[in-house]
């Protein structure tokens, strides 16, 4: 019998998605496991946004087999279950940080004693305490941004989806964040989704999924990526593999010719 | 529906206004001043000002709480938060319901200075109980939330939010009988007047002026207005959608 934490966190299977009259997401097949970090990696405008955008269950037009814990992507019962931060901060300007979490708090209907405590350690977390008064339109563009992963933290998620969390952040708050990411994955078994850009931060996931123009074109783990691209990076390996694809592309288009 | 996340809905409405008191300032204040305007353009023709005065009454909040409430959810679809709300185990129904009470709040502060000062102040002669002209002008409020909710749905930035204000406020303001009554209209006018909700809310704040007595026709008027503006904000809860392109 399959153990029910066997079971991956999301599931896709054939994961087509639409925008405008473009086929963004072409026919994507993969796993998120529990308990672990899944990068996704990709150039801009290969789909990252969209495929955690149908995750969480606010894309339209999305066909083919999309499950996370077992029921269908965007189902109701999910939606307490999954933290969210869009890659633009998502929070009232006009409110301050501490406000803003107090009210999606009361939204993810977290009792208010119990709510008082995850606040506190949600700015501890994002290293915000010192500006929890502050009205977030006065904060800076990585305060900000920090203020919108704090709302992703509330409620204790069991699957957290992070659109480039650390962008515009310097290194050691970009190492303390990773290290708080590590400890939810294994302390909690959350299984934690994370886009970025910055390829150091892919040599920090478990997994990580490459993409490029709505399809994935690796699924590993860093150090399989590395030995079997024979590269001392994971950046040189993305590089390898995308060139190999364009290649590929190219030698396809000719031989049509 | 769940009454927890409505209000806190509407307490974070309310919050993100207390941060613009400049904002609340015009929004409590403006009517009463154009009163007071008003008062001095009808320098003693008493009826006139009565009527015009109780007109208006039906028009401000209107005006007011669409202009607020069509910015506030345009805001909230393109910074994201609307997304991440609706990820979130909030009902739409919970949101809607949760902004609408807090500009019921506001507007029924709002009424209530500027007909306290009409009838106090100015010496406005009302037949019926103020109170009433408070019910009218609450429904009226809640009718331009429900207005402005749902053209946000139609507007991509606040630029064009404004301009739905002349597009659907101006037509009921010049046909709602305030400027020509409107059964001297010419007949396709009046038709149209007859179906412009802000008409309803007009008329019944001259039934207060006139009838000591609550009649059928204020009962009929704010059945209207509060019927259509329900009406609108189930429109506006469809345009509200969990999955965007
Ligand atoms: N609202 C939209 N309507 C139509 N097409 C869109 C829309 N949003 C994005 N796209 C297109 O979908 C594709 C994937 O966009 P997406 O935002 O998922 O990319 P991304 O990988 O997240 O990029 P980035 O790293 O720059 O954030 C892009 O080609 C983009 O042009
Ligand atoms: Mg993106």
């Amino acid at each position: 019998m399959m153990n029910l934490s066997d079971e991956p966190a999301i599931r896709a299977r054939g994961l087509r998605v639409i925008r405008g009259s473009r086929q963004v997401l072409d026919g994507l097949d993969f796993d998120v496991p529990r308990g672990q970090i899944t990068g996704l990696l990709g150039p801009s405008g290969c789909g990252k946004s969209t495929l955690m955008r149908a995750v969480v269950g606010t894309q339209a037009k999305v066909t083919g087999d999309l499950t996370v814990f077992g029921e269908p992507a965007g189902s109701a019962p999910l939606r307490s279950r999954i933290g969210y931060v869009t890659q633009a901060a998502s929070v009232y300007r006009d409110l301050t940080a501490r406000q803003n979490l107090e009210y999606f708090a009361a939204i993810l209907g977290i009792p208010r004693k119990e709510a008082r405590t995850q606040v506190e350690q949600a700015l501890a977390d994002v290293d915000l305490t010192d500006h929890a008064e502050a009205l977030t339109a006065n904060l800076s563009g990585g305060q900000l941004s920090r203020v919108s992963l704090a709302v992703a933290l509330l409620g204790a998620p069991e699957l957290l989806v992070l659109d480039e969390p650390t962008v515009g952040l310097d290194p050691v708050l970009r190492r303390d964040l990773w290290n708080l990411f590590h400890r939810i994955a294994s302390e909690r078994e959350a299984a934690i989704l994370v886009s970025s850009h910055v390829m150091d931060e892919a040599e920090r996931c478990h997994r990580l999924l490459l993409m490029r123009s709505g399809r994935i074109i690796a699924d590993d783990d860093p150090d399989a990526l590395r030995v079997r691209m024979g590269t001392a990076t994971v950046e040189e390996a993305f590089l390898k593999i995308v060139d190999a694809e364009k290649a590929a592309e190219i030698e396809k288009g000719s031989a049509v010719q | 529906m769940n009454a927890t996340r409505t209000l806190a809905t509407t307490a974070r409405v309310l919050r993100q206004l207390r941060h613009d008191p400049r904002s609340i300032a015009m929004m409590l204040f403006v009517p009463a001043v154009m009163l007071v305007l008003l008062y001095w353009v009808f320098d003693g023709k008493e009826q006139q000002f009565n009527s015009t005065g109780a007109s208006l009454l039906g028009i401000f909040p209107l005006i007011t709480m669409f202009l607020v409430t069509s910015i506030a959810t345009l805001r909230e679809r393109t910074s994201g938060t609307l997304e991440r709300l609706l990820a979130m185990p909030l009902g739409k129904a919970d949101f809607i319901a949760g902004y609408a009470l807090a500009f019921a709040i506001l507007a029924i502060v709002q009424a209530a200075l500027a007909t306290g000062l009409a009838v106090w102040a100015l010496d406005m002669s009302v037949a019926g109980s103020p109170w009433l002209l408070l019910v009218v002008a609450l429904l009226d409020a809640l009718l331009g939330t429900a207005l402005g909710l749902f053209v946000s749905a139609f507007a991509t930035s606040e630029f064009q939010a404004v301009q739905f204000m002349p597009l659907v406020v101006l037509p009921q303001l010049l046909l709602c009988g305030l400027f020509a009554a409107r059964d001297t209209m010419q007949p396709v006018l009046e038709a149209i007047s007859n179906v412009l909700p802000m008409s309803y809310a007009v008329d019944a704040m001259n039934e207060v002026l006139r009838h000591t007595d609550v009649t059928g026709t204020f009962i009929r008027d704010c059945a209207i207005v509060a019927g259509v503006a329900l009406l609108v904000l189930a429109l506006g809860a469809a345009t509200l959608r969990r999955r965007t392109a």
